[in-house]
């Protein structure tokens, strides 16, 4: 009798425990839901007066202008630009970096470095902003006297700098993930040590690795204040990565900042531009997790 | 019958770290033999097994004392001087759970010839598919060459990772307990192999299964605690063996 008592008592606690776990999976569920329901709802009347034609083809977006124009194509220009630089620079930096750390480095330096290495991400963005204004870009002006105050090389470098850690320490994780056995059956087969490196134990970390150029690419594309500070404010149509431009996030804290009242269009083309960046970086992310489903590599 | 030396091992001494793995070893291998090495865990024998292809090397702290003569040219290949990359060219390996890379079963047995700068795809090929027939797996895998070896069964990724050896013709194959992770039919068969390798390659296999080291070897060597008990033929250890020690283990009576 006492047995079953205590049994009954253990199943109750699953069934709590269980549905404890659901309902914690269901809120972020449920928020997420949330965001993307408010981004269509107040993104829904900015299209009942704007075409998605010109939406889309216009080159120029001056919302707040009297003569406004609604064309997204100089934001999205500007948030490439500088995501692409900045992945110019942190993919391979990162990767050979973590390549080092995990088939190089003694096992102490690997201790110690990665946790400096992963202190670049913990500071502010903020400070990178400043750093970027207020360093490289007079450091590049050195170089390229024509460069303006405000630009997207800077910005991009300096966001290239922020997200290194991102690609290193991930792909270093899936890299020292690799078993053993493996990097053995290459050595046993005559390789070197970067043969070994680079044709058994990146191709067996790909997954791991894409996950971390796509974390790297997500976070790229969301971050606001280095490009707020540093890029200028200017919505440009331009792939010449020396001229001031403006990104997506960069044109939702100028306009959050102002006070334009609600329910105006200016006001809408916040969450406008906010579903944008949804979309692409969920394109992103979808093309990550195909990558990763294709090349999942079991070993 | 006329027998050459292969690899002659002389006091060699093996130590992790401060802890001696083994101690004074000295056997002689014979050239196109099988020679089985026994004994319980932790007697040394997959360690010495490591010494034939300087395994040792990739980590840090170990040391090699003595001498491992490879002939036909009679080199010490624990010199410092002697590259264990080059010595890893004439060494194949076999280990003990299957280690297919994530390739095609394909690039999986070019690997060698790839890391070795050889790029004609003709010559590749046709190694790819002699060393796939030598080790009994061509049939088996021929209309699924590009397919990833992941997907093999156990026993077709160790006939794998035996072909791979062989596409780059070694003079010696290492196999460290090849058939501890599979079943017997599969078990069956890589020993059956063992036997056809034998007519080209010097063969040295680490074994925990008495029966096997019986059916396959020429010699065996029983080690017990870093030391070498007994080495002979193996008709003789596993029927009148000199030393009590040997008969012990290989009654079963411990071990």
């Amino acid at each position: 009798m006492k047995t079953s008592y205590y049994r009954r008592i253990e199943r109750f606690k699953d069934t709590c425990i269980r549905g404890i776990l659901f309902s914690s999976a269901l809120c972020s569920i449920l928020i997420t839901a949330a965001i993307v329901f408010v981004l269509f709802y107040e993104s829904i009347p900015f299209f009942k007066s704007v075409s998605f034609k010109q939406f889309l083809f216009d080159k120029q977006w001056t919302p707040l202008f009297s003569d406004a124009h609604y064309g997204i194509l100089p934001l999205i220009c500007g948030t490439f630009l500088t995501t692409l630089i900045a992945l110019i620079l942190a993919i391979p930096l990162g990767t050979i970096m973590a390549i080092y750390l995990s088939e190089y480095a003694s096992h102490k330096f690997r201790e110690t470095l990665k946790p400096l290495l992963e202190l670049l991400s913990a500071v502010p963005t903020v400070i990178y902003g400043y750093f970027a204004l207020l360093f490289v870009t007079p450091l590049l002006q050195t170089i390229l006297p024509s460069l303006s105050g405000f630009n997207v090389l800077g910005a991009g470098l300096t966001m290239g700098i922020m997200i290194i850690p991102y690609v290193s320490s991930l792909s270093e994780d899936a890299m020292h993930a690799v078993p053993m056995p493996l990097r053995e059956g290459s050595y046993a087969m005559g390789a070197t040590h970067f043969q070994t490196a680079i044709r058994v134990v990146i191709p067996a970390a790909f997954s791991g690795i894409t996950s971390s150029y796509i974390l790297a690419i997500s976070r790229a594309i969301g971050e606001t204040m280095v490009v707020a500070i540093a890029a200028g404010m200017q919505p440009n149509l331009t792939l010449n990565p020396l001229e001031p431009a403006q990104t997506l996030t960069a044109y939702i804290v100028q306009v959050s900042l102002g006070d334009l009242p609600h329910g105006t269009l200016g006001y809408q083309t916040i969450f406008v531009c906010g579903l944008t960046l949804f979309f692409i970086t969920l394109c992103f992310n979808i093309v990550g997790h195909s990558l990763r489903k294709k090349f999942r590599e079991v070993y | 019958m006329v027998t050459t030396f292969k690899a002659q091992v002389q006091n060699l001494h093996f130590y992790y770290g401060t802890v001696e793995a083994l101690k004074n070893i000295s056997i002689s291998i014979q050239e196109k033999k099988v020679t089985a090495m026994i004994g319980p865990s932790g007697c040394g024998k997959t360690t010495l097994l490591r010494c034939f292809n300087r395994m040792h090397d990739l980590y840090p702290g170990n040391r090699y004392e003595g001498e491992i003569t490879l002939y036909p040219e009679g080199k010490n290949i624990l010199d410092p001087k002697v590259d264990p990359i080059e010595l890893r060219m004439r060494i194949g390996m076999v280990f003990q759970k299957p280690n297919p890379f994530p390739k095609s079963i394909y690039e999986n047995v070019a690997y060698g010839l790839r890391v070795r700068g050889i790029t004609q795809k003709s010559i590749i090929g046709e190694k790819v598919e002699e060393s796939l027939r030598y080790a009994a797996l061509w049939d088996e895998v021929k209309d699924r060459l590009y397919h990833l070896a992941s997907n093999l069964s156990g026993g077709q990724q160790q006939r794998l990772c035996i072909a791979r050896t062989l596409a780059i013709d070694p003079e010696i194959i290492l196999f460290d307990e090849p058939t501890s992770a599979l079943d017997p039919t599969a078990t069956q068969k890589i020993e059956e192999l063992m036997e056809t390798l034998k007519e080209k390659y010097t063969i040295i296999t680490v074994t925990h299964n008495m029966q096997q080291a019986a059916r396959v070897s020429d010699y065996t060597a029983f080690f017990y605690l870093g030391e070498l008990i007994e080495f002979d033929k193996t008709e003789n250890i596993f029927t009148n063996p000199k030393v009590k020690k040997t008969e012990e283990y290989i009654t079963g009576r411990f071990g």
